[in-house]
């Protein structure tokens, strides 16, 4: 033991060195399992603080463009007033909404990591919850997959973790969509049935299987098509509806019946 | 004495901010980012403690780690960087004699010199950091590629603010 401690003392840099790396390594590959990604603790409250301080001074500088961009959104908005429809739907009550959005800042985003991830300036003490979805004015953005009171973490589609359930809208078809991996702006989609072939232009959107995000929203458009005639599923390139480059307002989305419809989905795997 | 804690201090301060709020959000050609917290490292007087050298490392690293997400990623790759630092040091400049808290810049090395002194050391740092960052080997060329063309990038980074160090120290004397 004395022999090991004076080797280890005359050898101190080199045993600092490799302790050192050892935890690094270990933080590294907790921070690699989706778990631990979850949870999201209190450092990021001070960093998250940091970045907000320096996205109010850079808010001043694209104020036009945010502008234009709130002009469209509220357009859109206008479009979906009741009384921008003309029947109601006689099998549901008047005001009995299924999905609550609402709005968030973008204040920190990557989008060249190989693992993506944003962080929006609303937290646990404004209702957001995890597993929540995440969209922009144009389409799917991410999944909050971390709260902090102040912050919430969200996993971009730009991330391997990230597989959206998804239809195409022209028939239906249920398809799942994951990164490239090498450029912001294009998706993988996988798992297509042998039976169903893909234009360039077909646009993909939400499911609404999953709980997180309503049926139709836009996640993106089919580049090409390739049909493998030895595998079962065919795959195709697809551009993201979002603009992840230039994410600034959010909207969160809160599923007002997800208990609901968590529970009776248990219930029924259980019997 | 206290001048060269404070110079670190204000110098590590800089770096981090410069890197976490200007650098981390543009990228150059998609994937092309500068690290220049690495010339923190790289300007350390020659006569601190090897320990120190990895701790000051270690918690550089850390810092970078909390706001860019990447909890242990640059904290591994600067403290192989900081393990090197010595070894590349005597390799390239076996005679060199330095006075207490003289820092290896480009005043002291030479421009030469610097830049095959931070280069060497870059590239070791950007090789594990871009490794550890696809965690395979899989697309061990592109990899390697980016490395390179990442490595060029911070060098540029790190000459360009180094210069601008010098300039002030020449002045003030």
């Amino acid at each position: 033991m004395r022999t090991l401690l004076v080797f280890l003392w005359k050898h101190h840099f080199f045993t600092l060195f490799v302790l050192l790396e050892v935890l690094a390594f270990l933080m590294l590959i907790n921070s690699y399992s989706y778990q631990r990604t979850l949870s999201f603790n209190a450092a990021n409250d001070l960093t998250g603080g940091i970045f907000k301080t320096v996205g109010n001074i850079s808010d001043y500088l694209i104020l036009r463009k945010q502008n234009d961009q709130l002009l469209r959104e509220n357009a859109q908005l206008l479009n979906k007033l009741p009384g921008s429809f003309l029947e109601r739907d006689s099998t549901r009550e008047y005001g009995d909404s299924l999905y609550h959005y609402f709005p968030a800042r973008v204040i920190r985003n990557t989008t060249h990591a190989y693992n993506n991830f944003i962080v929006l300036d609303k937290g646990r003490l404004q209702g957001v919850e995890k597993e929540m979805g995440v969209i922009s004015s144009r389409g799917v953005v991410g999944i909050v997959i971390g709260v902090s009171a102040h912050y919430s973490l969200v996993m971009s589609l730009l991330n391997d973790n990230a597989k959206i359930s998804s239809r195409i809208k022209k028939d239906l078809q249920l398809v799942n969509v994951v990164w490239d991996e090498n450029d912001p702006s294009y998706g993988k989609i996988v798992d297509i049935p042998i039976h169903i072939g893909l234009a360039a232009g077909d646009t993909i959107v939400t499911s609404g299987n999953s709980f997180i995000f309503p049926e139709g929203i836009p996640i993106g458009t089919v580049l090409t098509f390739k049909s493998d005639a030895n595998k079962g599923l065919n795959s195709a390139q697809m551009k993201y509806s979002s603009d992840f480059n230039s994410l600034y307002h959010v909207y969160i989305i809160r599923n007002l019946k997800k208990k609901e419809e968590q529970k009776l989905l248990e219930d029924g795997t259980n019997e | 004495m206290n001048n060269v804690y404070v110079k670190n201090i204000i110098r590590f301060v800089l770096l981090v901010l410069l890197q976490v709020l200007v650098l981390d959000k543009v990228s150059f050609g998609g994937y092309i980012i500068p690290y220049v917290y690495i010339l923190f490292i790289l300007l350390l007087p020659f006569d601190i403690p090897k320990s120190l050298l990895l701790i000051l490392a270690f918690f550089t690293g850390l810092t970078i780690d909390f706001f860019g997400n990447s909890l242990g990623l640059h904290t591994a790759a600067l403290v192989l960087l900081a393990y090197a630092r010595p070894s590349i040091l005597k390799f390239y400049f076996p005679k060199i004699e330095a006075l207490p808290g003289e820092e290896p810049g480009i005043v002291k090395l030479g421009m030469a010199g610097f830049i095959k002194y931070g280069f060497s050391l870059i590239l070791i740092h950007h090789l594990l950091l871009f490794f550890l960052e696809t965690f395979s080997f899989s697309h061990f060329f592109i990899t390697l590629e980016h490395v390179l063309f990442n490595a060029l990038a911070s060098l540029m980074a790190v000459l360009i603010l180094e210069v601008l160090f010098a300039k002030r120290i020449k002045r003030r004397r």
